[in-house]
This record gives C-alpha cells, structure tokens and sequence, in this order.
C-alpha cells in the first residue's frame, strides 16, 4: 500500500464515472499485459508513442491475408477493394479534425513529414531573404529544425516567442514579434515536453491579422482532445498516427486547399501525375499530387481502425479520463519532497514532466524500469525548452486513455523507491 | 528487497558516493590537453583537463554534469589513470569498455570493477564510457567535441 493519502474528491470523481470503463479498454491493447522485471507494466510513454488496440493490430493483418494489393491503379477486385478502404480512412482522418473536404488529408509518414513537406513546397515558395518564420520557445525539434534549414537557405530569420515560467506562451510578446515579414507561424498544439495546450484561436486571429498563415503541430492534441480545425481556422494541422494508437509510419498532413493549390509538387513519382510524356508532366490534382509512390495502405488502413476506436470511445471521455489522471498524478507528485514538476500551464494535456532533487531523470528512468515502469527521460526532443529552465533533462510521464489511477500510484511509489536507492 | 539488491548491482555504494562526492572535480589551470564530451541523448556533458609532463598524465580533473555512472566513472577515472602514460590509459579504457559491454572481465581493473553492473543494462554504457572517450580525446589532442551519440 502506499503511504500517500489519496484526494478523496478526486477518488470519489474519478469512480463516479461511468461512462468511461479503462478496465474493459484495457482489454483492448494485448501488449499492456505483461510483466517487466517481474512487475506488471506500467506504461507511462505514451506521448512517445501509444499503443495499439486489437482493432489496429487486427485491421492490418486482415488488409495482408484479403485485400493487399496497390491502390488507383489496377481493376481487379483486390485494388478495388483496397482503394476503397484506403481513401475511407481519408475521410475518417477529414472528419476526426472536421477538415471541409477530404482532399485536404495528405497521407504522409507523421508529423514530421508534414511539417518538412510545408518548409519545402509552402516555405521554399513564399519565404525569402529577409522574411521571418515565428515558432515558439516550447517546439519539439521537428517544428524547429525544418524552418531552420528554410531560414538558412533562403536567408530568412527564425524567432521565437517566449514562454513564462509555467511554459505558457507569452502571447503579448508573440503578437509582438508579429510582422509584414512574417510569412508563417508554426506552433505546437500541445508541447511534449511541458503538456501546454497552446490557445490555437488566438494565435491564429493574430497572425491573420498580418495576412500570416498557422501551421499546427497537432502530434500529442489529437488523441487528447475533439480538434476543430475549421474552428481553429489554422491553414496546416500536421499529426502522427502512432500517437493517436495507429501504427507507426502513418499520419497526416491537413491544408486548406486554396493553399494546398497554390503549393508546388513536392516528391514526383507515380500516382501524384494525371499525364506524362518526356516533354511535359501534368500533375495531379489534391490530395494526390502531394501523394508520389505507392503509399503506405496497410498502415492507412491501421489509422483507420484507430480512428474508428477512438470514435467509439468518444474523444471527451477520452480527453476527461486524461484529465483526471493528470489531475491527480500532479497531486500526487506535489506531495513528494524533492520532487518539482516541470511546466505548470493553466491548460495542460496529458504530459508530467519532472525532475527529482540532486537526481539526473536518466537514474530516475532505470530505476523506475526496475519496477516496470516505462517513462521517457532525456531531453524530450526539445532541447531548447531543458535550456529554458537551466536543467539537461527531465523524467516524463505521460498518460493515454488506458492508464489508470492506480498505475499513478505505482508511479508514486516507484519515485519514492529511486529517492531510496539513490540516497 | 531483492529488487534493491539487483539495482544495487548498477548503484553500487562506491558509485553513488563518488556521484555525491567526485574527486578531481573541477577546472585544472595546468592542463595542456583537454577535451568536451556530450551525450545528447541524456544531456551528459563533461570536460576533462589533463597535464601531462615527461609523458605520464601528472593531473587530470574534469568539469561538468550527468548522471550519477557517467559522474561516478569519471571521478574513478581520474583515480584510476593518474600518473599511467598515454598508453596503459587507453588500455585501461578498453579493459573498461569491455567490462561494462560484457565482454570482459574484472581483471587488472581494481576498484573500476564496480561498474559490472552495467553491463546488464546497454542503454547506460554511453554514461560509464562518456568520461573515458573524452579522455582518450583529451590525450589524442583532438579538437572536436565527443560525442556518444
């Protein structure tokens, strides 16, 4: 038993809840039944990566063993059958972010495909020497780095907008840094590091203002919460499939297609051309055009199956279930002596972040590995937010629809367990 | 606890008090040959100063901050290779690296067979190595910062 006293509000809230049961979703994902070091696993990365349900594991192994084969290509029942499932799922992707048309779902590998694929088609094409990107100080490097390479080969200004000390975006100071140079904003919906849900709305209005458009880095918001981008009214929303329980190698990018448009071809290749001959190539249309090769189908239809699970489970159970949880693990931490938690946003998401006094988060990480317990340690990918709170790293819990009140408490213990071993 | 036991293989009692207290910490104003090593990975970042004089490592400190095996093998480090020429150093470093990738033994490796343990667990053997390939930098004279990534 654990020492700690529970918060009998949070308890009573948390059991009164009916209509989310984590005990039968739980069933659902086979690889969270096991043992690690002789404990049973507690699977605390899922801003990482989640895991997947039987239904994804099932749907992929169903399109190899009756219908794999290449899609808008062929007139045999197979690539009939498999082109139809494949471009069901874009209008699953189109309606889980409430997109206007499916032909603004690109299919591409994650996030960091997506956002690479608007640095070099959007980017190369409507930023120039002397133009400025505005990223925030929260970025996880893959909404870093591209603009970078942009910045540096167009001779363009890279600026970021601040955050406080609880990691929220200073939006003063972010409209601030607004200007006609600014040719795209490029933010996090919610930071990996931190969990800071950024307010997207505004930060769009604001940079509308200034005829700039937003893209949205939307890989740990997706699974977390109902996202409206025509709501948000945010001109690219790029997100990863295996953070929302698909497969790895699979996600989307979302464009507003007057955008989407007006963008140069980026991969040439098959299947993104309506007609060839050596003199000239006509280019096909959206989503297509952005689409060359033969594209990831199994994994799609993975994505697929993962939406349909989370629609079926409902996004604001999901998103209250992971509320609570954060709610009470922050409870919990804050009662443990030595223990701070990095990133305090009013509106925060699924991600606890924390150092442990006089211990580096890579101890902390094997020691809770010891007790079955898997969090991420390290930088988080996001190196210059460590670098904003003058630490190297830190340990991250982060939360996913299956995780329970209890496995917090194992968390809690577990921590309690590397302040032992390590004093 | 058994459990404790199995993770006091890796958090030996000699390596946690070296993490708290490590010896040969700080800058050395004498050195003539130091070297920067970074693991990105985990953020560990140390820097080694060492003097050498008439081909024997006279001092050798070194600076920075990590985890408690990538401080604990350098504060060892520092014991273990003061006063060894440039040679038997890199030979005690690849004893070492042996040890804690298992392929080695405790042999000829004194006190630095605490870190056994280590090999038991493979993504913590950049920490215990950090120290010793910005070492080997520092007495090769290369410039460039190492890293275990």
């Amino acid at each position: 038993m654990s020492t700690l006293a529970k918060t009998p509000d949070v308890v009573a809230e948390i059991s009164e809840r009916s209509n989310f049961d984590v005990e039968a979703v739980r069933r659902d994902f086979p690889v969270l039944h096991q043992q690690v070091h002789g404990k049973p696993l507690v699977y605390l990365d899922n801003a990482a990566t989640t895991q997947k349900p039987l239904a994804v594991i099932e749907a992929i192994s169903e399109y190899y063993r009756a219908d794999n084969s290449n899609i808008h290509r062929g007139v045999h029942a197979l690539s009939e059958r498999a082109t139809e499932a494949y471009e069901r799922v874009r209008v699953a992707a189109q309606k889980l972010i409430n997109a206007s048309e499916s032909k603004e779902i690109i299919f591409l590998r994650g996030t960091t495909e997506a956002i690479n694929l608007v640095a070099q088609t959007y980017g190369r094409k409507n930023v120039g020497a002397g133009h400025e990107v505005l990223i925030t100080a929260m970025e996880h490097h893959s909404n870093i780095v591209p603009w970078q390479m942009l910045c540096d080969e167009k001779g363009a200004r890279l600026r970021v907008a601040p955050i406080n000390d609880r990691g929220e975006l200073l939006l003063d100071e972010f409209e601030k840094l607004l200007s006609p140079k600014t040719k795209l904003v490029c933010v996090a919906h919610v930071s990996n590091a931190l969990g800071t849900v950024n307010p997207i709305k505004q930060i769009v209005r604001m940079a509308h203002a200034h005829n700039t458009p937003v893209l949205v880095d939307g890989a740990q918001a997706v699974a977390r919460m109902k996202v409206d981008v025509q709501d948000l009214d945010c001109d690219f929303y790029a997100v990863s499939g295996h953070k929302l329980y698909a497969p790895t190698g699979i996600g989307f990018l979302y464009g507003k297609a007057k955008l989407l448009e007006a963008m140069p071809q980026w991969q040439g290749g098959g299947d993104m051309i309506a007609s060839v001959t050596f003199e000239k190539t006509i280019y096909n249309c959206l989503p297509y055009k952005f689409e060359a090769g033969t594209p990831n189908i199994a994994d799609t239809i993975g994505l697929g199956a993962a939406i349909q699970y989370l629609n079926r489970l409902g996004l604001d159970n999901i998103e209250q279930h992971e509320a609570d949880l954060l709610r009470y693990a922050t409870e919990q931490l804050d009662r443990i002596p030595g223990v701070s938690i990095v990133g305090r946003a009013k509106e925060k998401a699924g991600v606890l972040s924390f150092v442990i006094e006089n211990i580096h988060p890579h101890d902390i990480g094997t020691i809770l590995d010891s007790e079955g317990i898997a969090v991420r340690t390290g930088h988080h990918c996001a190196q210059p937010v460590m670098q904003r709170y003058g630490i190297p790293a830190t340990a991250r819990a982060s939360f996913a629809l299956y995780n329970t009140q209890a496995e917090v408490d194992a968390l809690v213990r577990g921590i309690r367990k590397v302040q032992e071993v390590m004093s | 606890m058994s459990d404790i036991r199995e993770l006091r293989d890796l958090y030996q009692e000699t390596i946690l008090e070296h993490s708290k207290k490590p010896r040969n910490y700080g800058e050395l104003a004498s050195a003539n040959h130091k070297a920067e090593g970074y693991n990105p990975l985990c953020g560990d970042h140390y820097t080694v100063f060492v003097n050498m004089k008439d081909g024997a490592i006279q001092e050798i400190t070194f600076h920075g901050a990590g985890c408690a095996i990538s401080k604990a093998s350098a504060s060892m480090m520092t014991q273990s290779v003061k006063g060894k020429n440039q040679e038997d150093a890199e030979k005690l470093f690849s004893l070492f690296h042996d040890l804690v990738t298992g392929n080695g033994n405790t042999d000829d490796l004194g006190k630095l067979a605490v870190f056994a343990g280590v090999s038991e667990y493979p993504l913590r053997v950049k920490c215990a190595t950090l120290a010793w390939h910005t070492m080997r930098a520092a007495l090769r004279g290369e410039e460039q910062a190492v890293s275990t990534e």
